[in-house]
């Protein structure tokens, strides 16, 4: 198999988000970057795949703050290649993230080997479109499934699962090549200790690879962005911890709770 | 006259989801406010008497194919796309669901048409329609103009009343003509939800647990918590992943739609997709050690506070008060 | 008469001895040279550092042994069958070489009166501690006690030198027509035994007392390097190389070590020969095992088998010269990831070692092994994440570090732009987790009356690594130090103050610093300080008994068990100590990385539950009082699931310093 994880770091959501001086996109000098947990999910969906059916992994990630470590932990967890594409990316929307991933995959010929699966997180949460990959399966022209929680290849297809709501589940059978929207890997992502990624390090290297330029602007620009106002916040009930679960005691038998 | 709207009713095995009536509803509002007609269309085998209850709408179109159940995103896309056409539609509203999660996105790459997904806003102006978009986790809202009132909108399930797309009229149901190409996804079977002990939408009260839970064992005490209220447990995705609980006991997204009189949030934090299948809770008591935690900003009664040091609290007062 | 000097089917009394004795040693050298053998398979570390002190703690602690005497039952009889064993072993070779050598113009050792009355003497305090040391093991054997046959055979022999010195001692009295037995008296007591024996029949039995006695220890001889009694030879050696002869015991560094130890120990030639040695060494006392909180509470981990399983995986595999197929794995079949986890790092057990072993650094050794595997509990892989990713293990931004100090009304100097007499270290504990972070304001309040000159390192400050590091992710303590050293030389500081004691322990041994090591110390002893010196002036005085919990990082790692002490004298509290206090203080069970893992299974009961029954029994006592936010988090939980809530507070002593010391008007109504 030959497995593609397609990563785009996202800002990290633990810290606090200020909105830029133009009032419409994020204050890029306090962002800081990260993978979203379906992007973690999606390597470990890769690696744990290659360990079951073999293959290669290649992991590519649009260039952003911190990306090598992430490349370079990829590495460490299994992955055999790294890809860093670089060029004016602009704020890439879902679209345009999209196109250049697909150049980059197409590089080697317009047709992708039969026995590619490309995987990426089935949500974002960066942009007005919130996922890339249903554009990159247009832009190859492939057949994508996405909410995917199981993934078993099987010939020259994939079975995947995935999730509708309320618990049910669907299972449907993809031809490869395929694009996946990763939810959860079959396993928890592993922990690689920072050893093994050091090592990685030295002894691997980053493919730097021109991914050109945002050729598409985004269809839809945004005019405004701001912080939810918090009007409907929650009445806090307040004191020390006995206090407050006699006043909880107090609200529920008041709404005849209990 | 603007371009009509059309949207996407989604069904789940025969059955309309909530968000089609939410979706019907702001469809009528911004119709009304553009005045533009308002289409709505079923997919799927059997879509006639489901097409019967969407009254709200100008018209119900419907596209009987089996093919089309639970369909691959891509083929739900080339369904819109055709109905698309042949309506000249301008605004097309489409679910922010699991079930028709791509579909917009895949439309939005076959028509050139925008795509603003997670809506939680919407209004009309001058021809125009604002959208507001909900990103990063909630952290930020976004505003787009869609300029002639013409693009793709994933609606934010829960953001918007389902009651006011509800009527007891029946709208004229008419044959979309859509010619269904088979899907390179062929659909295998269902996987129906694990049967769990407990049916947790139909429990009158709930105590969620999420990551501030810390260990399974803490998930015992907070079973006990349920006993004394008279309830029952269900948690995050993160709980339920850690597999401390069954799926059946999962609230959000990919899990169950909940309304319990009493919602009793521990150590949840309140990520969107927790938030889509809890927020319809009359009473929501949410207990998180981070004050700045999302999940304050809709609950009704928010502590600030560490969940595992509150719930032996208040379940050994529940109980003194049983005697 | 000499022994020697008889023939055995022709066989002169002089080549029988020549080669029994060559026999004897010939298996013992051999089996010594594949025990070192294997030592050498081992993977290198420096222990040959500061020789003098090495041998005094050799001397203090291979001579006198006081370790023994924490258990008085077996204290004193051990202390006893040691130095008679020296005696005895001086002298066997001394008759070895006499009997070996019948030229010599030298006398048999018992031919001299006064080492015959020693050899006497010690004969029966010798069989007297025998005594008690078989009635211990028949009647009354403390738990974990490895009650072996091996042992009873060790006894026997023993029991056997001694009873043939004792009573060929009485045979030569009689056969030299009776001599005076005043170098000799328990051998006198027992001449009437062979009253009615002729002096050559008396001979016979001194020879054959003699020869006994001889092939006996030859047997010993052959019989040590495969029997627990082994201890007898490595320990000694075991000693002498101890990492705290020289080294602070927090020190998990390996000096000198030619390989990368970060990924662990997977196979036994992975763990340092030191770690080798110690298996050789262990007596299978079963002391650690007794003190272990671990096993009071009934985790799957026994200290002395991690050890007695190491040792008997190496010499089993070892020796075999077997590789590969069919030898179990190290980690995972021989020894289960369930015991290694179970460990809280306390140090109880290598701080009653009597041969004083090294299981920490051991189950550490093992542990990175599994971390290199990735083999981690889900929730010590979310902490270490966070840690990676934000410097602590609340996974909260870096730059909410310092958020408590905004809400205390202070106005804390900053470190890095200005300098300041301490820098205090908070840690993250203190810093982020809501229940230690208004002990965290009311620590900095009291600094501030004292008029301590103090800052912060604010977002600079990175979890300081000490439990990484014993969760056996050393890659990532590396990390972590290296961001936090960074961050002390832009800070301008004379000194360190930490709030955690598991910080004061890895910034005061394992960090490297530019220049002149800085004092670090607790908070404890820099309040004592100022309490003693009037420097923090006291408004009221506190009433009431309360007890105080030694944490082990502060106690046992660091020997600060009187500073907290004087503190709450000072501030008017009566102290009652629990029955474990200061160096036998029974962990809260949060230490070595244990607070971010969950109980696979049900336990008996947790460690700090035991902990907080004590404090309750104790009658009268209404705080238990701590000084560490994980004891603190860990008793205040304990304190519920025993349902003591309203019965025992925990407190944390800057609690009743800030009591104390708040000025009336500024209290809050």
């Amino acid at each position: 198999m030959n497995i593609f994880v397609l990563l785009r770091l996202a800002p990290d959501t633990v810290e606090e988000l200020e909105i830029g001086g133009d009032g419409k996109s994020l204050d890029a000098d306090i962002l800081r970057f990260k993978p979203n947990d379906p992007d973690e999910h999606a390597v470990e969906e890769a690696v744990l795949l290659k360990e079951k059916h073999g293959g290669t992994v290649t992991v590519a990630a649009l260039e952003t703050p911190e990306v090598d470590d992430i490349l370079y932990t990829a590495l460490a967890k299994g992955a055999d290649r790294a890809v860093k594409l670089t060029g004016d990316l602009g704020a890439a929307q879902s679209e345009a993230a999209a196109r250049l991933l697909a150049g980059f995959l197409k590089a080697g010929g317009p047709a992708l080997a039969p026995d590619t699966l490309i995987l990426l997180r089935s949500q974002s949460i960066d942009d007005l479109e919130g996922e890339v990959g249903p554009y990159l399966a247009e832009a190859l022209g492939l057949p994508y499934a996405c909410v995917v929680t199981q993934v078993a290849p099987a010939g020259g297809a994939v079975k995947v699962t995935r999730e509708f709501s309320g618990g049910l589940r669907g299972e449907f059978t993809l031809p490869l090549p395929a694009v996946l929207g990763i939810q959860s890997a079959e396993k928890p992502p592993r922990y690689v200790p920072i050893a093994k990624v050091r090592a990685a390090m030295k002894t691997a290297r980053i493919e730097t690879v021109d991914a050109g330029a945002v050729e598409q602007p985004a269809r839809v620009g945004v005019e405004r962005m701001y912080k939810p106002e918090a009007a409907g916040r929650a009445v806090m009930i307040e004191g020390a911890p006995e206090e407050v679960a006699d006043k909880v005691v107090e609200l529920l038998s008041k709404n005849s709770v209990i | 006259m603007a371009k009509p709207i059309l949207m996407l009713a989604e069904q789940v095995r025969g059955q309309l989801s909530d968000i089609s009536f939410e979706m019907l509803g702001l469809g009528r509002r911004l119709a009304d406010a553009l005045g533009a007609p308002l289409s709505a269309l079923v997919l799927g085998s059997e879509g006639a008497p489901l097409a019967a209850r969407l009254g709200l709408a100008d018209k119900a179109l419907t596209a009987e194919d089996p093919r089309l159940n639970m369909a691959p995103p891509g083929t739900m896309a080339d369904a819109l796309r055709q109905v698309i056409e042949k309506e000249q539609a301008g605004l097309v509203l489409i679910g922010a669901t699991n079930v028709c999660m791509g579909v917009g996105s895949i439309l939005s790459a076959r028509t050139g048409l925008p795509f603003v997904n997670n809506v939680r806003q919407a209004q009309a102006e001058e021809g125009a329609v604002r959208l507001t978009s909900q990103m990063y986790g909630g952290k930020i809202l976004a505003d787009v103009r869609l300029g002639g009132a013409c693009g793709i909108a994933g609606i934010y399930p829960g953001a918007f009343p389902a009651d006011a797309g509800r009527s007891d009229k029946a709208p004229p149901v008419e044959a979309a003509g859509v010619t269904v190409t088979a899907p390179k996804e062929t659909f295998e079977r269902y996987i129906e939800p694990e049967t769990g002990d407990v049916d947790i939408t139909k429990e009158k009260v709930l105590v969620a647990v999420g990551r501030g839970i810390q260990t399974q064992d803490n998930v015992g005490m907070a079973e006990e918590l349920a006993a004394a209220l008279g309830g029952a447990v269900c948690a995050s995705r993160p709980v339920i992943d850690q597999g401390w609980l069954p799926l059946s006991r999962q609230v959000g997204k990919s899990g169950m739609n909940v309304k319990p009189r009493l919602y009793l949030a521990l150590g949840i934090s309140g990520a969107p997709e927790h938030w889509e299948g809890m927020q319809g809770s009359q009473c929501i008591i949410a207990v998180n050690t981070d004050a700045k935690a999302p999940i304050f900003d809709g609950a009704h009664y928010g502590i600030v506070g560490d969940a595992l040091e509150f719930i032996p609290l208040l379940t050994d007062r529940l109980k003194a008060r049983r005697g | 008469m000499d022994p020697v000097k008889f023939s055995l089917f022709g066989l002169p009394g002089v080549a029988l001895l020549w080669a029994l004795a060559l026999a004897a040693f010939a298996v013992f050298g051999w089996r010594i040279a594949r025990l070192i053998g294997l030592l050498r398979q081992g993977r290198y570390e420096n222990r040959f550092d500061r020789l003098p002190r090495r041998l005094g703690h050799f001397l203090k602690h291979v001579l006198l042994q006081p370790r023994l005497f924490n258990e008085r039952s077996i204290g004193l009889p051990h202390f006893l069958i040691f130095w008679g064993f020296v005696v005895y072993a001086l002298c066997f070779n001394w008759a070895l070489i006499r009997g070996l050598a019948p030229f010599l113009p030298i006398p048999y050792p018992d031919e001299v009166p006064a080492v015959a009355l020693f050899l006497d003497v010690f004969a029966v305090l010798v069989l007297v501690s025998l005594g008690v040391a078989v009635a211990r093991r028949l009647f009354y054997a403390p738990p974990h006690l490895h009650l072996s046959f091996d042992a009873n055979l060790i006894l026997s022999l023993i029991g056997m030198l001694m009873v043939s010195t004792l009573v060929g001692g009485a045979a030569r009295i009689v056969a030299e027509g009776g001599r005076s037995a005043a170098w000799t008296p328990f051998s006198g007591l027992l001449a009437g035994l062979f009253s009615g024996a002729s002096r050559e029949t008396a001979h016979h039995i001194v020879a054959a007392a003699w020869w006994v006695h001889m092939l006996t220890v030859l047997g010993f001889l052959v019989y040590l390097p495969f029997s627990k009694h082994l201890h007898l030879l490595a320990s000694p050696f075991n000693v002498f190389f101890n990492a705290s002869a020289t080294r602070a015991v927090g020190d998990l560094g390996t000096p000198g070590a030619k390989e990368d130890l970060t990924a662990g120990a997977s196979r036994w030639q992975e763990l340092t020969w030191k770690q080798i040695l110690g298996g050789f060494s262990c007596a299978e006392c079963g002391r650690c095992d007794r003190s272990c909180p671990a096993a009071g509470s009934g985790y799957p981990l026994l200290p002395q088998q991690i050890i007695q399983k190491v040792k008997d995986h190496v010499v089993r595999h070892g020796l075999n010269g077997a590789n590969g197929n069919g030898v179990p794995k190290l980690v995972g079949e021989v020894i289960t990831p369930a015991e290694l986890w179970a460990c809280a790092t306390c140090m109880a057990c290598m701080n009653c070692c009597a041969v004083w072993n090294e299981q920490v650094s051991v189950i550490v050794a093992l542990r990175r092994h599994l971390v290199s595997q990735g083999e981690v509990d889900r929730t010590v892989q979310d902490m270490l994440g966070n840690l990676q990713r934000y410097g602590n293990s609340f996974g909260k931004s870096d730059r909410m570090r310092a958020r408590w100090a905004q809400a205390s009304g202070l106005k804390i100097k900053d470190a890095r732009k200005e300098p300041v007499d301490y820098l205090w270290f908070v840690g993250d504990y203190a810093s982020y987790d809501p229940r230690c972070e208004e002990i965290t304001r009311k620590t900095a309040r009291v600094f501030a009356r004292a008029g301590l000159d103090y800052g912060l390192l604010y977002e600079a400050e990175r979890n300081a690594g000490n439990d990484v590091r014993r969760v056996g992710e050393e890659g990532l303590f590396e990390v972590l130090k290296e961001k936090n050293q960074q961050a002390f030389q832009k800070a301008r500081f004379q000194r360190i103050v930490t709030t955690d004691p598991h910080t004061l322990n890895t910034l005061r041994h394992e960090y490297a610093w530019e220049g002149a090591r800085p004092e670090v110390r607790h908070y404890t002893e820099v309040l004592d300080e100022l309490l003693q010196g009037s420097k923090l002036p006291l408004r009221q005085k506190l009433s009431g008994r309360v007890t105080y919990h030694d944490p082990c990082y502060l106690g046992r790692y660091n020997g600060v068990y009187d500073a907290p002490r004087r503190i709450l004298g000072a501030l008017g509290l009566e102290l009652v100590e629990m029955p474990r206090s200061r160096d036998k203080s029974y962990c809260c069970g949060a230490g070595g990385g244990r607070i971010w893992m969950e109980d696979a299974e049900k336990v008996q009961e947790r460690p700090a539950e035991s902990r907080v029954r004590e404090a309750v029994a104790l009658g009268g006592v209404s705080t238990l009082v701590v000084a560490c936010p994980k004891d603190l988090a860990m008793f205040r939980d304990a304190v519920k699931t025993t349902g003591n809530e309203g019965r025992l507070a925990v407190k944390d002593i800057a609690e009743l310093i800030d009591e104390a010391t708040a000025e009336p008007e500024a209290k809050p109504a």
